[in-house]
């Protein structure tokens, strides 16, 4: 983004009217007016993204702020208000942005081609007017300078010099202008890197639990919730496939958790253990460890014996892990003998699982989030759970429309359950709790764009810290030869640098001592 | 440990306010007192002249009793920087208890972040001023800026000493977080001069209400802004790495993902961009200074809303602020 704004002069031919306007939007374009304002519509459209629920963080809040706001909600959604970093507007504001600047950067790239390759300007007239200027008169110190002799002091101080007849133009602190391309190029880069992710990137959300009944491997069906890039097709994950052997999770006496580490084994091979903040780092894929929880295992025996066991994980709903969730069996009483299903006598169990639970009733919160002494308190429902309708339906909760209309009823008053107690409901089927396993949630992700960005950001940085501490100028030397050698000096600070004057003061003193050995010096970029 | 720390903590806070009352003395005895409002605009004149090589080796000898006639207001001023530094040692002594009793760098929560933030905020404020002892004008602010966010912090914010959960076990929470309090502690001082620049260059238009009529006592306008910007310039470079780079890292081993949008990234872009509106401003001629300034201004409101708005208005992944 240029600093000044140099406009061509115009051509005195009448231009095109659509061109001349084209190049005119052009220029309004990649003006740094525009830049500003497009720099705070993007932070004033970021905003959104904070405020309201979005789905790419939380989709669940989006579907409680439906619920909570139902006329409103359509209409911000319609807007892309849920999905305020992906939505058009907010597109068509950074990569105008972007326009802007590669408008602007291309120009300057040029420009600073030439400059690179321009030796420093010629000495200017008048050396006085500059802000900088000394006069080293006749005497023993500046008897036997030279040209030759100021140009190895500069050049030894790494000036960009040029020698021309009897004057000396020296320049420094190209690195910049260097610096400031270097950080705008790596934007772009930046930009490139994350749309290359978001293209061949992919992810896969899964809550896994222990044991080898439970395995799962890497093809999209197997996922909770997934999400393919636009250039990846299914078959393109690699095939592994993760049994969880273990979790470890670690509390204070508070309840804090203190840490958590999961084991699993991949394929055939032996247990690898990771944790939150070292994920497990696969060949194509990386294992993340986002949660845990309890699943507890739970055997119903229906009115024909049959035996049906099942694992249902719950879901936590506090830091000392106290679960919801439920165990359905839509099996159950199947008449063994004619295979006659009735959809009425469909068992459920709604539970809440404490894993310490208090010593006295109300057993409600659990009051340690380790297993120290685990209930669970069962309610039991018999009636059709409404699976069969093909109504997508969370795996945590009954259908409500089902109990609401009376198809699906509670039986009895609910039932704290000990590890290995049983329950036997008025029809004379029984429930167990058999015990629990441990669970952790996952997230499989690949993102080949993560190093790309990662190398364009640390560019962007070492660009930015040139740019922001360079200071661009010259100084210009005049030998005249008479009777004593009278050497005038003037320099030109291009940018803000208020040192400048004990930097221009040292150099005349090194001419004047002709101390071409140098010496390191803290400000030479 | 834990209770020495908080104890220090008011020891920290009374002497800020005992800084803030003696360069609110400065400021009421200078303008009774002709030679004061003489003397103040020379003073910058000098600076402008001198420029950062009046750099003075060591920060002690600022508080050289002044060699010209002892002027009642002269000694408030240096009185309230001697406070100001008595003050920063024994916030320092705060901070470092609080981490020893917690075992950890003390950034685990709200409350402790912004103690680290003032924290950074007053020793670039004491850096500044033993450059140029000239602005010590500003202190008045300065002060009262750190009175009430160690006020905020200790009423509002204060939790008890808990060591950390496990997503914030990582080295990245030394690097993250240390870059995060050093640039946000540098923004928040940065504020001050550009609203004194403000101010000045306000009544320097010719303005004399309120907030204006303070301008008569500050440095010149093309100091502060000067100063504004060698702020703002020193710490967007930080902040990038902080929390555009290194939170990133981070985020990629622990979340999964190097950017989500959660709230507290949301607010850190926003801030970046702000800040680079700020910088590009400045540096284009065609752009007033004070509109430039105001942008920073608009960068500091940033910061706020994600030092204290993004922790309470919302929850996201950055919710260890313990509220």
């Amino acid at each position: 983004m240029t600093a000044i704004q140099e406009r061509p002069p115009a051509t005195p031919s009448r231009p095109n009217p659509a061109l001349a306007r084209l190049r005119n939007s052009w220029r309004q374009l990649t003006s740094m007016r525009t830049a500003l304002i497009l720099l705070f519509l993007l932070a004033i459209a970021a905003i959104p993204g904070s405020v309201l629920p979005q789905r790419g963080v939380n989709a669940q809040n989006v579907d409680g702020y439906y619920a909570e706001h139902p006329t409103l909600a359509p209409i911000l959604d319609r807007l892309g208000a849920f999905d305020v970093f992906a939505s058009p507007w907010f597109s068509a504001i950074y990569l105008l942005l972007f326009a802007s600047l590669v408008g602007c950067i291309v120009p300057r790239l040029r420009d600073h081609y030439r400059a690179l390759r321009m030796a420093p300007p010629a000495v200017p007239a008048r050396l006085d007017r500059l802000p900088q200027h000394a006069v080293l008169a006749g005497g023993p110190d500046t008897d036997g300078l030279d040209v030759e002799g100021i140009a190895a002091v500069l050049r030894k101080r790494r000036w960009r010099v040029a020698v021309r007849d009897n004057t000396v133009s020296a320049e420094k602190g190209h690195l910049k202008e260097t610096g400031n391309l270097l950080f705008h190029v790596a934007l772009l880069a930046v930009l490139f890197s994350v749309a290359i992710g978001s293209w061949y990137g992919w992810h896969g959300n899964r809550l896994l639990v222990a044991g080898p009944d439970n395995a799962f491997c890497n093809t999209l069906q197997q996922y909770d919730e997934s999400g393919l890039g636009a250039r990846v097709h299914a078959s393109d994950l690699p095939g592994f496939c993760l049994e969880l052997t273990d979790f470890q999770a670690k509390f204070r006496q508070t309840g804090q958790p203190e840490s958590f580490r999961a084991t699993v084994r991949v394929d055939d091979g032996a247990p690898r253990a990771f944790s939150v903040n070292s994920p497990l780092r696969l060949d194509g894929a990386n294992v993340y460890l986002l949660g845990h929880g309890y699943a507890p295992v739970i055997r119903y025996t229906d009115r024909y014996g049959r035996v049906q066991t099942t694992t249902a994980p719950f879901l936590s709903v506090d830091g000392m892990l106290t679960s919801e969730g439920v165990a359905a069996f839509p099996d159950a009483n199947v008449d063994p003998k004619t295979g006659a299903r009735d959809s009425k006598l469909q068992v459920a169990f709604e539970g809440l699982y404490l894993p310490t639970a208090p010593d006295t009733a109300p057993y409600t919160r659990s009051v340690f989030p380790a297993e120290r002494s685990p209930a669970l308190l069962l309610f039991a429902y018999r009636g059709n759970l409404g699976l069969d309708a093909g109504i997508p339906n969370s795996v945590y909760s009954l259908d409500q429309r089902q109990v609401a209309s009376g198809r699906l009823a509670r039986v009895g008053d609910g039932k704290l359950l000990r590890v290995g107690e049983k329950w036997t409901l008025d029809d004379g089927t029984t429930v167990e709790f058999l015990g629990t396993k441990q669970y952790a949630t996952l997230s499989v992700r690949h993102d080949p764009g993560e190093k790309p960005v990662l190398a364009s950001a640390a560019v962007g940085l070492l660009g930015l810290m040139l740019s922001l501490t360079g200071r661009r100028r010259r100084v210009f030397f005049r030998v005249t030869t008479g009777r004593s050698t009278l050497v005038e000096a003037g320099g030109l600070p291009r940018t803000d640098y208020a040192g400048f004057a004990e930097e221009f003061a040292q150099l005349v003193k090194d001419v004047e001592h002709r101390d071409s050995e140098g010496r390191a010096d803290g400000r030479t970029v | 440990m834990a209770a020495l720390s908080d104890q220090l903590l008011v020891i920290a806070i009374m002497s800020y306010v005992a800084a803030m009352v003696g360069h609110a003395a400065e400021y009421a005895f200078g303008q009774r007192s002709h030679v004061g409002r003489a003397a103040a605009p020379a003073a910058p004149v000098l600076v402008g002249a001198g420029g950062p090589s009046v750099v003075e080796p060591e920060l002690p000898s600022s508080f050289d009793p002044p060699a010209s006639p002892p002027d009642k207001a002269r000694f408030a001023g240096w009185f309230a920087v001697a406070a100001t530094v008595v003050a920063a040692l024994v916030h320092l002594g705060a901070l470092a208890t609080r981490g020893l009793a917690a075992h950890r760098m003390p950034w685990g929560n709200m409350y402790e972040f912004v103690l680290s933030v003032t924290f950074v905020g007053i020793a670039a404020w004491l850096v500044v001023l033993s450059r140029k002892p000239t602005i010590r004008h500003l202190g008045l602010f300065v002060a009262l800026a750190m009175v009430l966010l160690l006020g905020v912090a200790g009423m509002v914010l204060y939790v008890d000493v808990a060591p950390l959960v496990p997503a914030l076990k990582s080295t990245w929470f030394v690097v993250h977080v240390s870059a995060a309090v050093l640039s946000s502690g540098i923004f928040l001082l940065g504020f001050v001069p550009a609203a004194m620049f403000l101010i000045r260059s306000g009544y320097d238009r010719g303005k004399r209400s309120f907030p204006y009529s303070l301008g008569a006592r500050v440095p010149a306008a093309d100091v502060l802004d000067r100063l504004t910007f060698r702020l703002h310039a020193f710490a967007f470079p930080i902040w990038t790495f902080g929390a555009l780079i290194a939170g990133p890292i981070w985020a990629e081993a622990a979340w999964g993902r190097y950017w989500g949008w959660d709230p507290k990234e949301v607010w850190a872009f926003i801030s970046w961009i702000v800040y680079a509106g700020y910088l590009h401003a400045r540096a284009t001629p065609s752009v007033k200074r004070t509109t430039a300034t105001w942008i920073a201004v608009v960068g500091w409101l940033t910061m706020l809303m994600n030092l204290f708005g993004v922790n309470i208005f919302f929850t996201g992944l950055h919710s260890y602020g313990g509220l």
